[in-house]
This record gives structure tokens, sequence and C-alpha cells, in this order.
């Protein structure tokens, strides 16, 4: 390849890629004035909570359990070489809290809820199902999309502090247990080291920002994916990697403006 | 789609118990609302309070009654810091606290040895004898000053 047509290929990416972030922007703003507009939806909107929060909660309460474990155990044997085991309790509650809670969750979701999402959606453009909505003259982002996303960014929350409560309880079960922590103690440290303003809060303020990352991303790409298989499944996969990432970008941004 | 009470029902437990665990964080782990009516608020200024932070657990005898609310600096230039203890506690005017650390490297708490007087300490309050954090780093540099200045005196 000459060097001209390299950096024109790649003059190409960054226009198609700050395109793309047009385009997501003006399809959120037709999603607000979709919620704008009634009737509500409410009922569709139960289903979208029902499919994307009830049939995640197994795996998010179990990963959380044994993320909480880990933590218990990878954290006493470090702490217990400076005799400070009893700072288990600060050590796992602040690691979930802060950090593994939301950015764990966001990214179980992504992968159990919002791939489904978008293959749901991919699929009925493929199927012509979207077109057939249309030709009814029902507004297909109203109807299909905007529930969809709407339930990602409110079950994201729920599923994270469920998450984080399930963690602090599988390090309980390890450092108390099974390595004969005092229970007290576990918990006293974790009370008195998590504060609501700094930890609490933040940990809520990231996973509000994950669930309509993903719920955006999963649905956007859904919805413009090209309307063959080969697009369910390129829609499918680039939600993952582009959630995914955008989870792990987000959660540094927050994490250096806010601090928490 | 068709109306299905059973997935309402279970859509609604799902969201009962997400916000159950957003409670149980804000309130019991992240110490939401501790300090309601009810509660004794005393104060108490330290020249040091070292690793002290809000939150911080306050002891009598090991056991906890209590926990650090705002620290300040005072116009004095020494640490102001205010203390929930529960309400019931009758302490007297004479109690002493003292800023102590659990184990060598674990966090810092606020141990009170209640005195012996017969007036008691009313909520607002403050605590007169304090004692402040010991900084290792400074009892070393002491001891290193003392032991050298010693050796010199002898020459």
């Amino acid at each position: 390849m000459s060097p001209v047509a390299a950096v024109e290929a790649l003059g190409f990416r960054v226009v198609s890629w700050v395109g793309t972030l047009g385009a997501m922007t003006v399809f959120l703003g037709t999603m607000v004035r979709a919620l704008a507009t009634p009737p509500l939806r409410l009922r569709r909107l139960v289903g979208e909570v029902y499919d994307s929060g009830v049939l995640s909660l197994l795996i998010v309460c179990g990963s959380g359990f044994a993320v909480g474990a880990v933590l218990g155990l990878q954290g006493y044997n470090t702490l217990v070489r400076f005799g400070a085991e009893d700072s288990l309790g600060s050590a796992v509650g602040l690691s979930l809290v802060r950090e593994l809670g939301p950015v764990l969750t966001g990214l179980l979701v992504t992968g159990r809820a919002g791939s489904a999402m978008a293959a749901e959606i991919a699929s009925m453009a493929a199927t012509e199902q979207l077109d057939g909505l249309r030709m009814l003259s029902i507004d297909p982002v109203h109807l299909v999309v905007t529930p969809k996303a709407l339930a990602m960014l409110l079950v994201m929350p729920l599923l994270a502090a469920l998450f984080t409560t399930a963690g602090i309880f599988g390090g309980y079960v390890v450092g108390v247990h099974l390595l004969g922590l005092d229970g007290g103690a576990y918990l006293s440290g974790l009370e008195s080291s998590v504060d609501f303003n700094n930890d609490v809060l933040g940990s809520f303020l990231k996973s509000v920002v994950f669930g309509g990352l993903v719920g955006l991303i999963a649905t956007y790409r859904g919805y413009t994916s090209e309307p063959t298989s080969a697009g369910v499944s390129a829609a499918t996969t680039s939600t993952v990697v582009i959630a995914s990432v955008s989870i792990l970008v987000f959660d540094y941004i927050i994490t250096a403006l806010w601090g928490v | 789609m068709r109306p299905s009470p059973v997935r309402d029902l279970i859509v609604g437990l799902f969201v009962l118990a997400g916000l159950a665990a957003i409670a149980y964080l804000s309130i019991q782990v992240g110490g939401l609302g501790w300090s309601g009516p009810g509660g004794l608020a005393l104060y108490a200024d330290f020249d040091q309070i070292g690793g002290l932070k809000p939150r911080s657990p306050v002891m009598i005898a090991g056991v906890k009654v209590g926990q650090v609310g705002d620290i300040t600096l005072d116009a004095t230039m020494r640490a102001h810091v205010e203390l929930d203890v529960d309400g019931g506690l009758e302490l007297p005017v004479d109690t002493t606290a003292s800023i102590r650390t659990s184990g060598l490297l674990g966090d810092q708490f606020i141990a009170l040895d209640p005195g012996a007087e017969e007036k008691m300490l009313v909520t607002g309050g403050t605590i007169a004898f304090t004692n402040g954090a010991i900084s290792i780093e400074s009892l070393i540099s002491k001891f290193v000053a003392s032991s050298d200045g010693g050796g010199e005196q002898k020459k």
C-alpha cells in the first residue's frame, strides 16, 4: 500500500467513526423523543426488564459471589503477611463497591443481555419485521427499541447492587467461615471504610452510565445492521466488543473525574 | 404481548431485591443516616489525628459505641473532631479520648476511657482530656536524635 493510500484509509476510518458517533447521538435523541410520545408501552418495558434483568440475575449473583470469594482469599493471603488480616472487610468492600461491582456487572450484562438485544433487533430488521411495523405506521423505535434501551438503563444499577452485595457475602463466607477471621471485624472494617458519598454514590453513578451505554450501543447496532444473516452476527459481535471497551474507557473517565 | 401476572410478579420481586441491595449498600455499608436524633454528639480537640477518618469507630473497652463525624481544623490549628456516640451512654465529664491503632497497620479509632466525676457529658459537650495519634516516624526520629545527642555529650 502506498503511503498516500494508507493516510487515506486512516482518514476514512476516522471520519466514519466520527460519523457513527454523530448517528448514535441522533439515535439517542430519537429514543428520548419516542419516550416522551404517548402511549408509554409499560407492558413492553416490564417484559424487557424480565428478559435483561431477571434472566441475568443468576449469573450476576453467582459471579458476584465468586469474585467476592476470590477477593477474600487473595486479600487474606496478602494481608496476613503484614498481620493486617482484620482489614480484609475494607479491602473486599472498597474494591467491590468502587470498581468491580459496576464494571463486572456491565461486562456480564453486555454478554448476557446486550448481545441478545442487538441480535433480536437485527434479526427483526433482516426478516423485514421492522419494515412491516412501519407499513402499519407503528414507529419501531417507539415499540421495539426504546423499551429495550430503557430497561437496560433501569436494570443495570439494580444488578450492580446485587452483584456487590453477593460479593460482600462471598468475601464473608471465605474470610469468616473458611479462614477463621472474626465476622464482626470483617463487617465493621467494611462499614467504617466504605463511605456513602465517596463510594456508594459513585458506584451507583457508574452503573447508571454503563446501563445507558450498553442499552444505546446494543439497540443502535441492532437497528442499523445490514438486513442479512451476516448483519445479525456482525451486530451482535460489535455490540459486545464496543460496549465492553466503552465500559472500561468510561470507567477510567468517571474514576479520574470524580475520584470514585 | 399478552399480560402475564406471574411474569409481572417476578419482575416486581426482582426490582424489590435490587432496591433492597441498594438500600443495604447505602444504609448499612455506606452508613447513610447513622446519626439520627437520640445520639450523643460530643466534640474533642486533638493536636494530631494521624489517619483518623470520618466514620472511624469510637470504642469503650474495645466495644464500638459510635463513630467519628466531621473533622475540621479549628482557629487554634488543632483538629476539631465530632463524635457520634450512642444516646444511652452516660459519660463523666473527665472522660479521656485517645486515638489508637488496631494492630500494627490497622485502622485508627478513638478510645474513650470514662472518668470518675459525678457530672455527665451532655450532647454538644467537649471532651477536655485528649491524647492525639502517636506517629511512629516522630517516635523514631526522637529516639535517633536523643541517642545521637547523648553520644555527643559524653565526648
